[in-house]
């Protein structure tokens, strides 16, 4: 552990959209990657429009400070985008954005995984509520 | 409050004024080769060096002659175990050694076992980090020459049963090494009493200075030999070639004399601040577990996993990268992410602490210039941001809404 970014420093010291949101709301996708035995576990939840349209993103994060401040980075990331458009993230631009160091790279992708598990979860939320919307 | 509060004693201690003055006069007056024997610079280095020497040894329950200087505690580990090794191959080459030693003396036996020099078997310790007189007896064999067990650990503090060690080494004839960095001039060292044969210290661990240290070797009853480790000049003996730090030895030995005073009362003054501190911490906060030996340990060692939060970032809440306007709080952590490896602490590892706890583990190390003030001060502060980033963590709102964690991440990719 040496310096961090200052931009790390600032989401670790002031997480963006740190919480939960109700449990069992329709149109939220839900995604929890990593493991306590590996230091780090995220949970990312998106608040996704019928439209498919990012409204809202809450974080918890178990992990490093990089861990902490990529997955409040990409709460950040993610609102306003579409569900297409946020499934296109790459870590890289995670790296980019808080200047993580090669080890803390891992940090970046498990953001990325978090976003890709959250956006799968709504979608079958989703298409379940169509399945049962079409045959009402 | 000051800007900084130092309390990561088990990775160096500062330097006591008292033993700084004591330098002071070989730094600037007295710069002699403790090797010249021609005149009176080199007779009052070499006088220094030698009224040490009887200081440390006299200490130890040993004799002046025994103790040789050298760079610090990783040679010292270093010369006892390879000299030994070297010097009595004809008499077997098995050495035991326990799991949690420091990597001093953990890679010096794994260069032994790659050169073929030696076979070693690593004792497992408790879930408190012991290891018993029974399991060394045990691992005894007709090729057993050297036997290494620390005297205290370095991440837990737990204190080896030494002398009961040592009654099996002497009853079965086998040299004992003791590796007492973290012990020693803390808790009562004799070498008789805790029947080792070698035993090795630095002086940076002990209020002393960096980059100085001494391997004691018993010269009789038994007479331990050693093969030679630094080729050169032949200092101390042939045992350890190179021109003597003299500032270094003579406050080593002010370190020592320091503590034949103080050392019994340090003991109970620090044992006091460190329960203190943990008795605030946990009087707040709930799954914070202690690792190591609840009694049988070093008087400024509290070693803790804060359930649910990593280490890391604990350590950035407190060490002043998060916080420039708060003292910065000097600690360490057991986690992955702190070490070079990126493997959480094999200490912990070695009792069963599963790698969950290790990545949340927190060792805070007390010493001589701690007060009452800071550990108050720390306390608050471990208090504050663990609870902080225990509302950033989802395992913690998973374990209060009662998910299983152990199941739920069952399978989880690493």
């Amino acid at each position: 552990m040496a310096s961090y970014s200052d931009k790390v420093i600032d989401h670790y010291a002031n997480p963006r959209n740190v919480g939960s949101f109700e449990k069992g709301e329709e149109n939220v996708g839900t995604g929890i990657v990593g493991a306590p035995e590996c230091g780090d576990v995220m949970k990312l939840q998106l608040k996704i429009s019928d439209e498919g349209v990012v409204q809202d993103a809450r974080f918890k994060t178990f992990g490093c400070g990089s861990a902490i401040a990529s997955s409040s980075y990409v709460t950040e990331l993610v609102k306003g985008k579409t569900v297409d458009e946020v499934e296109q993230i790459k870590n890289s631009i995670i790296v980019e954005e808080l200047s993580l160091p090669p080890v803390k790279i891992h940090c970046s992708v498990l953001a990325e995984d978090a976003i890709k598990a959250a956006v799968k979860d709504w979608r079958e939320h989703h298409e379940k509520k169509k399945d049962g919307s079409a045959a009402a | 409050m000051q800007s900084r509060i130092y309390m990561d004693n088990h990775a160096t201690t500062p330097l006591d004024p008292r033993v700084l003055e004591a330098m002071l006069p070989y730094l600037r007056d007295h710069l002699g080769n403790a090797a010249s024997r021609n005149h009176s610079f080199g007779w009052e280095a070499e006088e220094a060096v030698d009224r040490a020497r009887e200081t440390v040894g006299s200490f130890l329950g040993g004799k002046g002659k025994e103790i040789i200087w050298l760079s610090g505690a990783t040679e010292s580990d270093n010369l006892a175990i390879k000299g030994v090794v070297e010097f009595y191959k004809d008499k077997g080459n098995h050495v035991i050694t326990t799991a949690t030693e420091h990597k001093a003396v953990l890679d010096t036996c794994k260069a032994l076992e790659r050169k073929k020099l030696a076979r070693v078997t690593y004792l497992p310790v408790d879930q408190q980090g012991r290891v018993s007189a029974e399991q060394v007896r045990e691992a005894i064999t007709d090729e057993t020459i050297l036997i290494s067990v620390m005297l205290a650990n370095n991440e837990i503090g737990t204190i080896q049963p030494i002398a009961e060690i040592g009654r099996v080494a002497k009853e079965k004839g086998i040299f004992f090494h003791c590796d007492a960095t973290q012990g020693f001039a803390k808790i009562s060292v004799h070498v008789d009493e805790l029947g080792v044969d070698l035993l090795s210290a630095s002086g940076h661990k002990i209020y002393g200075p960096k980059g100085v240290g001494f391997l004691w070797v018993r010269s009789r009853g038994p007479r331990v030999r050693l093969t030679a480790q630094m080729d050169g000049g032949g200092h101390e003996r042939g045992m350890r070639s190179g021109t003597l730090n003299v500032p270094g030895i003579v406050g080593l030995a002010a370190a020592v004399e320091i503590a034949r005073g103080e050392m019994a009362e340090e003991a109970v003054r620090t044992r006091g601040l460190r329960d203190r501190l943990h008795e605030k911490i946990v009087a707040e906060l709930d799954d914070v577990y202690l690792n190591g030996h609840p009694t049988e340990r070093l008087p400024g060692n509290l070693n803790l996993s804060f359930a649910y939060i990593e280490g890391e970032s604990m350590l950035m809440g407190l060490n002043g990268s998060a916080h420039p306007n708060l003292p910065a709080i000097a600690v360490s952590s057991g986690s992955a992410c702190t070490s070079a490896t990126l493997e959480p602490s094999y200490v912990l590892k070695a009792l069963g602490v599963g790698d969950e706890l290790a990545h949340t583990s927190i060792r805070f190390g007390l010493g001589r210039f701690n007060t009452e003030e800071e550990v108050d001060y720390v306390a608050g502060r471990v208090i504050d941001e663990v609870k902080r980033l225990r509302d950033l963590s989802p395992l913690y709102e998973m374990a209060k809404e009662g998910i299983d964690l152990k199941n739920y991440f069952a399978g989880a990719q690493h």
